[in-house]
């Protein structure tokens, strides 16, 4: 199996507030061969974000492949709001690190 | 009118200066109308709380100044949104006053200046409780409850374009605007001239953090947009930046977890069937937007809680023995803090640094720390004096943490500074809820005066 990490595939990859509530991911390619790619080797699911992350998937508010844009996003619930004293990422502009070094199976 | 043109120069005025080359390129198309949202919520609960900015005045006074001279050059309004990155009444009051300086340094001829406060009082929102007015919450939150609404230090309600609107209607060539949508702000100015709703609350999507929908990615730089009754255009004005399909179609999904639908005041903006075209190298076009009118008005409130004064301090591990039990670390300090002011009515935060400060739980890397810590350590309490103590302590005892194989018996951290220092208070998110209105007006007082006049 021939595999690359997601971070050679995309143009961007970045996580921000959505509100103060919510952290947003966004895995955004430079074209579609990429893009189709990534979403045909379901290596960024539901299931693989609670599992990277660690977190119930029931946290995980929102999933969409979003065509216009070549890109994934994918949104979670903070454990407490934005901010809050012991919050080491006040917008949450720090939290894409993991999604990184996701490997994607080129054949897929 | 059959198209209207407006500059955007900064996402969040305030938060880092404008860009002027970009902006007087903006400046020379001649655009109808100058704005820029100057809040966000991304910068946490504590200036809205504490009724502070996290922007520095020279900041949001440069950007006033650069808009200001430009707007009353071109002879066109001016609207600025969510003043003060909180849109709380004393920061409009601030812009307002920085507006009527400017004007006064410069000698300008005078011009009429409107304003609206977003504040709301927490009886009036309490009333709406114990009347069974629901005050919904956002983001999986229950319902607000009176005992959350005691705890809230201050709530601001989100304008939607009615305000701005209404005082455009008054004749007012600049408006200092309390908490706002941020899409509002611009979306008035097109629906002000007719434009459709659709089409105007695009607009102001598309406009509101500036180059953020350009690329390639460099912020504070002048976008300017395009409206009439079919399409919205978007055009990057620094020369090398480009409005491209991806940048433009990618800036719909930024910042929020749904990228083709925008709630604001009185509707949904459906973006699901957005058309994208490259009509030149700096341009896109965008069609197929939708509105869909809200059959309940409903204002989105942000309200901050007080929950202390706070003080932090700092520590630094090395010894390798003492990062693998630096969770019995931060124990023993706990623990002293427990003996001296019992086990609650404080609170002590820890970030560990160099191994999950930044995604705590969520790091997937927690179990291999770094060769080296940063403790950062956070003491919450009622009064300065304890707050210091808590924050003190829980950060001097992790020096006399008693490890039983530790081999440096001299002391158990490093420490950078002797001293724990004084933090803005720890406040939180009491309110993400939304709240429904009668008027869209009734929430919102609007103010004109006469500048130089």
């Amino acid at each position: 199996m021939s595999v690359k990490k997601l971070t050679e595939l995309a143009k961007t990859i970045r996580s921000k507030n959505a509100g103060t509530d919510k952290i947003t991911f966004d895995v955004i390619f430079r074209e579609s061969e990429a893009y189709e790619l990534v979403k045909r080797s379901g290596a960024l699911s539901r299931g693989s974000v609670a599992q990277i992350l660690k977190i119930d998937p029931a946290r995980i508010t929102d999933f969409v492949e979003y065509d216009p844009a070549y890109a994934i996003k994918f949104t979670i619930l903070r454990e407490r709001p934005s901010g809050s004293p012991g919050d080491g990422d006040i917008f949450g502009a720090q939290q894409y690190a993991p999604f990184l070094d996701v490997e994607i199976d080129t054949n897929a | 009118m059959k198209s209207l043109k407006i500059i955007c120069p900064n996402g969040h005025l305030g938060f880092a200066p404008l860009k002027k080359e970009s902006f007087y390129l903006g400046v020379a198309e001649k655009p109808d109308y100058i704005a820029a949202d100057s809040g966000s919520d991304d910068i946490g609960p504590v200036p809205l709380g504490s009724d502070t900015c996290a922007s520095p005045k020279a900041w949001q006074r440069h950007d006033l100044e650069v808009m200001l001279l430009a707007a009353r050059d071109l002879g066109v309004p001016m609207l600025i949104g969510s003043a003060g990155d909180t849109g709380s009444n004393s920061r409009v009051d601030m812009y307002v006053e920085m507006i009527r300086d400017i004007a006064r340094e410069h000698d300008l001829p005078s011009f009429r200046i409107g304003w609206f406060y977003s504040e709301l009082d927490k009886d009036m929102v309490r009333t709406k409780i114990q009347t069974g007015s629901t005050i919904q919450g956002l983001d999986n939150r229950d319902p607000l409850t009176e005992a959350e609404l005691d705890t809230t230090t201050r709530i601001v309600a989100m304008a939607g374009a009615h305000p701005y609107q209404a005082l455009l209607a008054r004749g007012c060539d600049v408006i200092i605007g309390g908490r706002s949508s941020d899409s509002a702000i611009f979306a008035a100015c097109a629906l002000h001239h007719g434009f459709p709703e659709a089409q105007s609350y695009y607009l102001g999507k598309v406009l509101e953090c500036a180059s953020f929908c350009a690329e390639p990615y460099g912020a504070k730089e002048t976008v300017l947009g395009e409206v009439t009754q079919d399409w919205v255009e978007v055009t990057a004005m620094h020369p090398g930046q480009r409005c491209t399909i991806a940048s433009v179609a990618g800036h719909a999904m930024y910042e929020r977890s749904n990228p083709f639908h925008e709630y604001v005041a009185g509707g949904l903006l459906d973006m699901t069937d957005c058309h994208y075209e490259q009509v030149s190298e700096k341009t896109t076009r965008v069609t197929g937007m939708k509105f869909i009118p809200a059959e309940d008005f409903r204002v989105k409130l942000e309200g901050s809680g007080k929950l202390g004064e706070r003080f932090v301090g700092m520590a630094g591990i090395r010894d390798p023995y003492t990062i693998a039990n630096v969770d019995a670390v931060i124990d023993w300090a706990r623990a002293q803090v427990i003996e001296r002011f019992g086990p609650d009515g404080w609170e002590l935060h820890y970030n560990v640094f160099g191994r999950d400060g930044i995604m705590g739980e969520m790091e997937p890397m927690r179990d291999k720390p770094s060769h080296e810590l940063l403790v950062v350590v956070q003491g919450v309490a009622p009064t300065m004096e304890m707050a210091e103590e808590v924050a003190i302590t829980g950060t001097r005892q992790l020096f006399y943490a008693r490890l039983p194989d530790v081999k440096g018996t001299a002391g158990g951290v490093s420490f950078a500074f002797d001293e724990v220092m004084q933090a803005s208070p720890a406040h939180t998110w009491t309110v993400n809820h939304t709240m429904s209105v009668a008027d869209p007006l009734e929430i919102f007082p609007l103010h004109t005066a006469e500048v130089g006049a």
